[in-house]
């Protein structure tokens, strides 16, 4: 019988400015032991970040016929790491149209999460802008408006 | 916003007008409603109220003024929301370009023109801005594609054009490194972020999501010593610097880039002050204020990024309503006690707002640390208090209550506030 | 069709020079290699018109540049250039400088120049302040003042579009040749022109204007010239011209108190190799404030809020080359260096009659328009002009540029008036020259650019070429629309 390597991950901890540097080891997977904390926090970060590490994500999406062309957007919650490059991939292939409420969802389950993509703020419809056309360039199209 | 109502008309007197629709502005506005101020004014220069915010879309806002972690256009709307809920006017695409003594404003804006209005109370909240490239005198040439990273933050996510292709970025302050990582997700390569500090000046969880998740590498004590191109930017030239911060050239490198983004830090904006006399204070840049942040010129308040540069939005939110609130006591006849303690910056302390306090109410004092002290700390106020922290950087700004009961002995006198090592006071 | 001259270079000379041409019945073309007219040394200068005592009586420079001093007067009434006649002093720091002093006296009285005096230390401090304790005498010649060079050398081209001549801008010239009567063909990528007279006022580039003309008998060599804006904290700081005794090669590092109020010290003068390298140096700026500390002690590195290089065209002939050649038709006003920006208008002056010499008919217009329309400055106006003026037309009352206070209706009326690049817009109305260097106004300068030209933002350039500021996003298409 032979007895599976310790793998040592470092971490730097973002709980507070110390910025400890964190170690776990893990066998086959399973964390056996964790060090380099200076509070729980960090020994919760820790594990987290091991075992499932996940981010906010934020980004704008194209919006159509609203007073600025792009709508910023977010994940309801932190979302997993691995996947946020996908995510926000899909999102830029994605057009909304305008009026938009402030935590409206614009994309549910995203990637089959079980997370929404939701808008971080209200926009009107600009009644300046023409909603056929702003698809292309919309401030272009706002400003040729004028 | 669709609950935005702009005024059409300019009233000829307010109890309360506030410059600057930010996160100051807004707070302040709110806690000159609180205080009984009837008519409140916020005048504000973009075509929508919220200041920067509008263009922080990343979240780590609102955690101690909301209670909840959200992203800054969310905390600029739920801001325009209370203030307009308490019925305050936003006056919107309109600049102050003036205020006198006796607190005449004098307004421009499409919907009004040019007119002026007076008020009892002014509260000054235009916030900061970027230093750029003159202010760290880069050498090289004057290419496109040199700008701050608040530009590019607002070309891309407000307008929807991207700054160029390949981006080199000096500086590691907060802007900085979520500008990287902003630019990394829209696909532009992101070559490196170059700090001539030995320490990184942004938050660690922004290294590690902002610089780390992306392999972008942050290279410290190093800085751009050249910028290379006619037309447009073709690269820049870093080299490392020695514990002088003098750069070493003969250990420097190029940068293929076409673009340089700069994070170096930001400034009060306080032309509007200057003009009208204001003294300054050099540690802040900012406006000399009281602890109702009352400038020299009575009846003219300072709020926010104007009195000195806050790490945290919620910050500014808490210290404009306290601002707000006075300009509303003033505006309404009503008032406190004057201050009887000058406020000193101590050991390791880069400065202090407020300039002064008095000994019969809590205060809270905001401050920074001029070195880093990665160890247990203790700010002290004077010999009589000390509050026990983990680590003290430049780049976060600490507070410190101050209690009726611990100031008694300071009446009419200073009271410093220094940031010592624990262990020095303990042994 | 064929031109009566066809003028190389848009810098302020060849500006000046198509100013005064067009005065005459004449068609005048004006070929410009860059983007906008006074993008080459014109606009990198340190803005100064000269007193008109510095250069030597012998030298076609000394009587030209006292003649250009007293031509700045009307002009700057008439286009409405930002001008003021501060006066300037030459200071001694060293006793055997007063002698110089006194040689710079008795060259200027010689030629007229009025109001010259030497100052004693205390009339000195009384007068400045802030000058160093070190400075043991000055000459003080009111005459000098300073100039937006680069406002300077639009107006001038504008005044002299309105009056006929046609402005070519990216017209870079790549060859010329003269027929059998003496018409020259002026080649540029874009166009071929045809004209009985060349004016090579090609600057930096005269001496390869030349050569393509077949009479390259000189060098230009680029002499660099790094300047440092100050921030308007120290406005006030000295309020005339401060220049070091003069050397040989230059007249040193200056402290310029700018029209716009703010300070501006510099320029070096390092000779160089690349006609296009206008970079600033970590040495330039060492030098710059090492110099100027020791005549105003109070200057400091830290008030630098922007700083640019320019070259001065120093020809190998030492003088400027201003005259017929031995090519019939091909004249010159080459190697204008300093005092170029002073003598161009009695350089513009003296090249019409050197055409008139070699056989341009000169016929004065009777609709000649010397003035232009000055545009309101909105920042310069009392509260109740700007009352007015935005009542009668509210985008003067929209905000362009927060630290100028630069309005709307300036922005496009300077893109009316042809400026299309940021830098463009820059020098004819200050947006982006202030504190925040751009950082507010940029983007709203591009939106103006795009509207009032009908492009989009993503082909405004800073400077034209391939100076380009924003790239569009390039978004995969999908047809997924949520709302």
């Amino acid at each position: 019988m032979t007895t599976a390597p310790v793998e040592t991950t470092t971490y730097l901890c973002t709980g507070c400015p110390l910025g400890c540097r964190l170690e776990v080891d893990a066998v086959e997977g399973d964390i056996v032991e964790i060090r380099g904390f200076d509070c729980r926090k960090g020994e919760r970060y820790a594990r987290q970040e091991h075992l499932d590490p996940r981010r906010p994500v934020s980004t704008t999406v194209t919006i159509e016929a609203g007073t600025l062309p792009r709508l910023p957007v977010r994940t309801a919650e932190a979302f997993p790491k691995d996947e946020v490059m996908r995510l926000v991939r899909q999102l830029q292939a994605m057009r909304v149209v305008a009026p938009v409420a402030r935590g409206q969802v614009v994309l549910d389950d995203a990637l089959g999460s079980g997370i929404d993509v939701i808008a971080t703020r209200s926009m009107a419809a600009d009644p300046e802008a023409d909603a056929g056309d702003a698809g292309g360039d919309p401030q272009r199209a706002r400003s040729s408006a004028v | 916003m669709t609950m935005t109502t702009q005024p059409r008309h300019l009233a000829s007197y307010y109890d309360v007008l506030v410059v600057g629709g930010g996160p100051a502005g807004l707070a302040a506005a709110l806690g000159a409603r609180e205080t009984g101020a009837e008519r409140v004014l916020v005048v504000d220069r973009e075509l929508e109220a919220g200041g920067i915010l509008l263009q922080c879309i990343h979240s780590g806002f609102g955690l101690r003024y909301f209670r909840e972690e959200i992203t800054g256009p969310e905390y600029a709307e739920r801001s325009l929301e209370q203030a307009l809920e308490s019925h305050v006017d936003v006056l919107s695409d309109a600049f102050v370009f003036d205020v006198t003594e006796d607190r005449t404003v004098a307004i421009m804006s499409p919907t009004v023109g040019v007119a002026t209005t007076t008020a009892a109370s002014v509260v000054l909240a235009m916030g900061a801005r970027e230093r750029t490239r003159g202010a760290i005198a880069i050498p090289g040439t004057r290419p496109a594609g040199v700008l701050t990273a608040g530009l590019a933050q607002k070309l891309v996510n407000l307008h929807g054009y991207l700054p160029g292709r390949r981006v080199a970025i000096l500086g590691s302050g907060d802007i900085g490194l979520i500008m990287a990582r902003r630019l990394t997700l829209e696909g532009i390569d992101v070559v490196g972020v170059f700090e001539l500090m030995p320490h990184a000046n942004g938050l660690s969880r922004n290294i590690v999501q902002c610089l780390d998740d992306f392999d972008i590498p942050l290279h410290l004590s190093t800085t751009v010593v050249d910028i290379v191109g006619h037309d447009r930017v073709e690269k820049v030239t870093v080299a490392p610097v020695d514990a002088h911060l003098t750069p070493q050239l003969d250990r420097s490198w190029d940068v293929a880039c076409d673009t340089l983004l700069l994070s170096v830090g930001l400034i009060p904006e306080n032309e509007l002050s200057r003009q009208l006399g204001v003294r300054m204070d050099p540690l802040t840049n900012g406006p000399v204020v009281t602890s109702e942040m009352e400038t020299s010129v009575p009846g003219v308040f300072a709020a926010g990024n104007v009195a000195h540069i806050n790490d945290l939005a919620d910050w500014v939110s808490e210290e404009a309503l306290i601002a707000g609130r006075a300009a509303g006591r003033r505006a309404t006849g009503q008032r406190v006690p004057a201050d009887n303690i000058r406020v000193l910056p101590g050991r390791n302390v880069a400065s202090v707002v407020p300039h002064s306090i008095s000994t019969d109410r809590v205060h809270t004092l905001y401050l920074r640390v001029k070195e880093p002290m990665l160890e247990d700390s203790l700010i002290r106020l004077g010999d009589v208090h000390e509050r026990k922290v983990r680590a003290l950087v430049p780049a976060e700004m600490a507070s410190i209550k101050a209690a009726p009961r611990l100031l008694e002995d300071f009446h009419g006198d200073a009271l410093r506030i220094d940031a010592v090592p624990a262990q020095e006071v303990t042994t | 069709m064929r031109y009566d001259v066809a003028i190389i270079g848009g810098g302020v000379v060849g500006c000046a020079i198509a100013r005064e041409l067009s005065r005459y019945h004449l068609d005048v073309v004006l070929l410009e290699r860059d983007a906008e007219v006074g993008f080459g040394t014109s606009k990198a200068n340190s803005g100064i018109i000269h007193a008109g005592a510095h250069a030597k009586e012998s030298t076609r420079m000394g009587p030209l540049e006292w003649a250009g001093n007293q031509r700045w007067g009307p002009l700057v009434e008439q286009l409405g250039i930002g001008f003021r006649r501060v006066g300037e002093l030459v200071v001694a720091v060293e006793p055997e400088q007063i002698h110089t002093l006194e040689e710079l006296l008795a060259q200027g009285l010689a030629r007229g120049v009025p109001g010259l005096e030497l100052w004693e230390p205390e009339r000195i401090r009384q007068a400045e302040p802030n000058i160093s304790e070190d400075i043991l005498a000055a000459l003080w010649a009111p005459t000098a003042g300073v100039i937006n060079p680069y406002e300077a050398t639009l107006l001038l081209a504008e005044s002299a579009a309105r009056n006929g001549v046609e402005v070519h801008t990216d017209r870079e010239v790549l060859a010329l040749d003269s027929d059998a009567d003496a018409t020259w063909t002026v080649k540029t990528a874009a166009q071929t022109y045809t004209a009985r007279f060349v004016v090579n006022a090609a600057g930096l580039r005269s001496d390869h204007i030349a050569e393509l003309a077949g009479v390259g008998d000189f060098k230009i060599n680029p002499r660099k010239g790094e300047e440092y804006l100050l921030d308007k904290r120290v406005a006030g700081l000295v309020s005339r011209i401060i220049f070091p005794c003069p050397t040989p090669k230059t007249k040193g590092i200056l402290v310029i108190p700018t029209v716009d109020g703010t300070i501006m010290v510099g320029p070096t003068a390092e000779d160089i190799d690349s006609k296009d390298d206008t970079a600033t140096s970590e040495e330039g700026a060492d030098k710059v404030f090492r110099s100027v500390q020791r005549l105003v002690p109070g200057i400091s590195r830290k008030d630098v809020i922007a700083s640019f290089a320019g070259l001065r065209a120093e020809p190998t002939t030492g003088d400027f080359i201003i005259g017929p050649t031995a090519r019939k038709g091909f004249i010159n006003a080459a190697g204008i260096k300093s005092p170029g920006l002073t003598s161009s208008p009695a350089i513009a002056a003296e090249i019409v009659d050197v055409l008139a010499d070699e056989g341009l008919g000169l016929r004065l217009r009777d609709d000649f328009e010397p003035t232009l329309p000055h545009p309101a400055r909105f920042a310069t106006l009392s509260l109740h002009q700007k009352i007015q003026l935005a009542a009668a037309d509210p985008t003067y009352a929209r905000l362009v540029c927060r630290c100028e206070h630069i309005t709307e209706a300036e922005v496009t009326d300077a893109i009316r008036r042809g400026s299309h690049t940021l830098d463009g817009v820059k020098f004819r109305t200050r947006a982006g020259m202030g504190r925040c260097q751009g950082g507010f106004c940029t983007w709203r300068v591009m939106e103006l650019l795009a509207r009032e030209q009908g492009i989009p933002v993503t082909e405004v350039t800073k400077r034209g070429g391939n100076s380009w500021v924003v790239r569009p996003r390039q978004d995969p298409v999908s047809e997924e629309v949520a709302s």
